[in-house]
């Protein structure tokens, strides 16, 4: 059914369609509204069986979706930022144990300082997990990749992580076809758990594995997120069979046709990116854009095709290894390898700050003129960067930095509203 | 597409205005996107939110920086908030207060608009009258339907009704067609006036 519905609440909405058994998290903004609306479903009996269990931390609400996950439950948590730090040595758990849960990350940046808004940190964080992670480009999509997710995860006895833009998606109210009871219940097929600790047919989960079997395991977990390169787009397929749309996929190409530049990015900036490459089109200039949807495991080969013939790839991303660079634009560079085409790199959106089709078609257009350095830092105000930097060379005690920087804004704390 | 920009405070149903535009807009079959300003609403202090309206798919993510139509529900916020940054000389902008902009001390900024794009409503007073409550943001959506003409009266009953059931809806409905009846009646004086 065709709804204008918020985007946490259409995640909610769908996640309870695809029959969780256990649902285990600690509310963290902004994913708040998300576990909310399931606890709600599961305290009104809608979303029946299901147990929604409190917990005191993200550790523990990991802890407890693997041992849930472990006795064949079908399993499903959600968290943002802090909290998925605090929970990720349970997060590598999962991956390593194979257990097939699916979790929302609404993307948030990671203090210090502190900050609740969008960026993409906290998936970066965990990208060498072993979750897969599959990034959301609008609401729909969203909704849409739960679904599959369930069906990939089980499928392949792996955790699936679904990244939505923190507040940009999450909190956004916009058009979403949600599907019916039945048509999730013919497209996901109950859980069928490769292991499962049963009282009367016992195993034991979590061997101890030294160094005569530890490379093997941890090759036989790259094989399996590579089986899911495969999967990846059948399920896509399926799914569009299924419900008669696009959602998910390893890679989204637009405009790519002859196109002399083609910009890479995960998640919402995608739909403005879109709009600036229309500008652009408009303006006689050949670009294009790929959207990543499959991070991990990352579609080396899909990219590659994807950016043949292309002249400059632009990669826009949310996060950035500090004292290196991009990230998403490192995993590009290894695709691209062999292919003579210059790529640049450019960080925005870092903390919240919104990336506009301004900015974008400025970035564009620099490209356009080669003039694009390696790595640009989008709309970065260098001169408050510069002060603080003076402050530190002439004074030892300079102080904390944040501080010093809000100070110079004349903000007293981060302005809200 | 359209771009609306609302101000208010905590508590004051900022958030809830712009979701029921949306689907003021979505009930007509055309595409909505609203969202709040993101931060750690709490009660009283500034909030922001806004709304999309386009007969194509949005796709855009950007905050909305040149709203055309602005949306005051809290006229306290004037001396705190910059409500009118951004706005184009042609916006819409309706202000919820029992004065006028002369009273408010916003004479001269007004003169800089299209004149028959912004009018006051008390909207506060006519959520009382209906609703008992203090709260401006429905009927506001009904004089703003009246200064815009970009979106239907009925469409707004519709949202307010799915977003309030049983009698709180229906009060809702009554303080959104009083602040329409209330606007309305505000352009047509403004018209007789320009021709008397």
């Amino acid at each position: 059914m065709l709804r204008q519905i918020e985007g946490s609440r259409a995640v909610a909405e769908t996640v309870a369609l695809c029959r969780p058994e256990v649902v285990c998290a600690y509310p963290i903004s902004p994913q708040t509204h998300i576990i909310e609306a399931i606890g709600a479903m599961v305290k009104s009996g809608a979303l029946t069986p299901c147990e929604f269990i409190n917990v005191e931390s993200e550790f523990a609400a990991m802890s407890v979706s693997i041992g849930a996950s472990a006795t064949g439950a079908r399993s499903y948590t959600a968290t943002a930022s802090q909290g998925l730090l605090f929970m990720i040595e349970a997060v590598y758990n999962a991956a390593g144990l194979g257990l097939p849960i699916v979790m929302t990350l609404a993307n948030r940046a990671i203090g210090a300082p502190i900050n609740i808004w969008n960026d993409h940190s906290d998936a970066m964080a965990v990208r060498d997990s072993g979750w897969i992670q599959l990034f959301a480009e609008t609401n729909q999509e969203a909704a849409d990749l739960h679904v599959q997710a369930f069906r990939l995860a089980e499928e392949l006895s792996l955790p699936v992580m679904v990244c939505m833009d923190g507040f940009i998606l999450t909190h956004a109210v916009e058009r979403v076809e949600l599907p019916d009871q039945a048509e999730v219940d013919a497209f996901l097929p109950s859980y069928e758990p490769r292991q499962v600790l049963d009282p009367d047919d016992p195993v034991s989960i979590g061997a101890m594995v030294g160094p005569e079997a530890f490379e093997e395991v941890r090759y036989l977990a790259h094989l399996r997120q590579l089986d899911a390169l495969e999967r990846i787009p059948t399920l896509a397929a399926a799914f569009d069979e299924a419900f008669g749309r696009q959602s998910g996929g390893l890679l989204h190409p637009y405009r790519t046709e002859g196109a002399e530049t083609i910009v890479v990015a995960l998640g919402s900036v995608l739909g403005t990116i879109k709009d600036a490459v229309d500008a652009r089109r408009d303006a006689g200039e050949r670009v294009g854009v790929v959207g990543i949807t499959a991070f991990r495991p990352f579609p080396r080969e899909a990219v590659r095709g994807a950016l043949s013939g292309t002249h400059r790839v632009v990669v826009v991303e949310k996060a950035f290894s500090i004292g290196y660079g991009g990230v998403l634009s490192t995993d590009v560079a290894m695709a691209t390898h062999d292919s003579d085409c210059t790529l640049r790199t450019v960080v925005g959106g870092l903390g919240g700050r919104p990336i506009t089709r301004d900015s974008l078609e400025e970035v564009l257009a620099a490209a356009a003129r080669d003039e694009l350095d390696p790595l640009t830092f989008l709309d970065l105000e260098i001169e408050i960067v510069q002060r603080e930097r003076g402050r530190m060379t002439s004074t030892r005690r300079s102080g904390p930095s944040a501080e010093n920087i809000l100070r110079d804004l004349g903000t007293v704390a981060s302005r809200i509203g | 597409m359209f771009q609306v920009r609302i101000h208010g405070r905590g508590g004051q149903g900022v958030v809830a205005a712009a979701e029921i535009l949306s689907v003021a807009a979505f009930v007509e079959g055309r595409h909505a996107q609203a969202f709040p300003s993101f931060g750690s609403e709490r009660m009283g202090a500034p909030v922001v939110s806004f709304c999309r309206i386009d007969d194509r798919p949005i796709r855009t993510h950007e905050p909305v920086m040149e709203p055309d139509a602005l949306i005051v529900q809290d006229v306290t916020l004037i001396h705190q908030v910059d409500l009118f940054a951004g706005l184009p000389s042609d916006a819409y902008v309706l202000v919820n207060t029992s004065r006028s902009f002369d009273e408010l001390g916003l004479g001269e900024f007004a003169r800089r608009f299209h004149r028959d794009h912004l009018l006051t409503c008390p909207a506060t007073e006519l959520a009382l009258e209906h609703l008992g409550r203090p709260l401006p943001n429905a009927a506001l959506l009904g004089g703003f339907a009246a200064l815009t003409g970009r979106i239907s009266l009925d469409a707004i009953d519709t949202a307010v009704r799915q977003r309030f059931t049983g009698a709180v809806g229906e009060d809702n409905v009554a303080a959104v067609r009083a602040a329409y009846r209330y606007v309305t009646l505000e352009e047509d004086e403004m018209v007789d006036a320009s021709t008397d």
